[in-house]
């Protein structure tokens, strides 16, 4: 029998004292955890059940000024400083570029999509935009009165480091 | 043909002789009666056809353009008031009613037949469709729209800067019509490749035609032009 190969563990085959020594090795274990537990950073949800139902905070409001806003690096796409609200942007129309486009800012006066918009992967240039930079909302999104859901820590690069100027 | 001439005359035989039992009074107000019913019916009937609930009855109409018409501030918007299929594609007018509606009988035709009765096929038939659509409200200057929406009721202060100075230029003084620029505002739009947005000139008025359909008949009038200084 396996009792006489172990005979040390040979008292914890009553069942009692084998549930007890389990129980507090769970209590123990949990109490070391629960005093080094990772903190979990709360989602940009908020702190709210996730299967709870929640009130849907009021829909931002797009700005509409037409102002072209500094970017906040050079790289960022510019944001959209007028409402897109229903604009089709689909395989068949794109309601951006019925403004956008090379051939029609002179009449609507709005600014043209930059010259890296004609480009292909392969830095060739088109003569039109090109298909991966076509669905403008992928890169570009509406400004909006909404306040960030968590506070952001960015600074401009011109502004790190005064010295250097 | 030889049997409907002889109805014919039956009919006019018996229509150009005055009655012999029914009294004139009889005749003449149950004339009154018979068309007080009649137009009564036909107003009836006429007014059933314009209806969202009828159009919407058959699948062409409530799987394609009513479901994407659910997604514009023309069915749902802050102030709740909702425009109807009819609203926009029926005129107000009797008569211009009465012929919208007779034109309309051509659809009839297309239901029949199965016209654009998959989806596929609609979308195949959608530019054709709107193109006609186009067209009927840019030839009754965007009638069904200024139903509801009038120049004069706009407060430009009320839009955005652009808003009203599009409007200012082209709306005010009637250069173009809500149509021109205000497509697919309550349906999707077809593939639009080709069409121009409709702010623009048409390209006979423009003042520098800047994309020419033939860059060699461009290249023989430079030339032409080119020579003629010399």
């Amino acid at each position: 029998m396996r009792g006489q190969d172990h005979s040390g563990l040979k008292r914890f085959r009553s069942p009692l004292a084998g549930a007890l020594l389990g129980g507090m090795l769970v209590f123990v274990c949990g109490a070391i955890y629960a005093q080094n537990a990772p903190q979990v950073v709360p989602r940009v949800t908020g702190a709210a059940s996730p299967m709870g139902d929640v009130p849907a905070p009021p829909v931002a409001r797009p700005i509409v000024d037409d102002k072209r806003l500094m970017r906040n690096y050079p790289e960022q796409p510019p944001i959209i400083p007028h409402s897109i609200e229903n604009y089709q942007l689909t395989l068949k129309t794109n309601r951006c570029l019925d403004c956008h486009r090379r051939q029609f800012t002179e009449g609507s006066g709005a600014p043209m999509i930059s010259v890296t918009h004609f480009m292909d992967r392969n830095g060739q240039v088109l003569a039109d935009v090109t298909p991966r930079r076509y669905f403008c909302t992928a890169c570009h999104v509406q400004q909006t009165d909404a306040q960030p859901l968590v506070p952001s820590t960015f600074k401009d690069m011109l502004l790190v480091d005064p010295a250097k100027k | 043909m030889q049997r409907l001439k002889q109805l014919l005359i039956w009919f006019w035989r018996i229509a150009s002789r005055p009655s012999a039992h029914l009294s004139l009074g009889f005749l003449a107000l149950g004339g009154f009666v018979c068309g007080v019913l009649f137009w009564g019916a036909f107003n009836t009937a006429l007014e059933v056809t314009n209806t969202e609930k009828f159009c919407t009855s058959c699948h062409e109409m409530r799987n394609n353009v009513f479901e994407e018409l659910q997604h514009t501030p023309h069915f749902t918007n802050r102030s709740g008031v909702r425009a109807s299929c009819p609203d926009c594609h029926v005129p107000h007018q009797w008569t211009d009613k009465i012929a919208r509606k007779m034109q309309a009988s051509k659809e009839v035709w297309g239901k029949i037949f199965g016209t654009i009765d998959t989806r596929k096929k609609f979308q195949d038939h959608r530019l054709e469709l709107a193109k006609h659509e186009w067209a009927r409200l840019k030839a009754n200057d965007s009638l069904e729209c200024r139903n509801c929406h009038s120049a004069v009721a706009m407060d430009f202060t009320k839009q955005t800067r652009r808003a009203a100075e599009i409007h200012g230029k082209f709306l005010v003084t009637g250069d173009k019509t809500c149509i021109d620029c205000h497509k697919g505002i309550a349906h999707e739009l077809p593939d639009m490749t080709g069409i121009e947005p409709g702010w623009r000139a048409p390209p006979e008025m423009r003042d520098r035609q800047t994309f020419r359909d033939n860059p060699r008949d461009e290249l023989a009038r430079y030339l032409a032009a080119t020579g003629s200084e010399r």
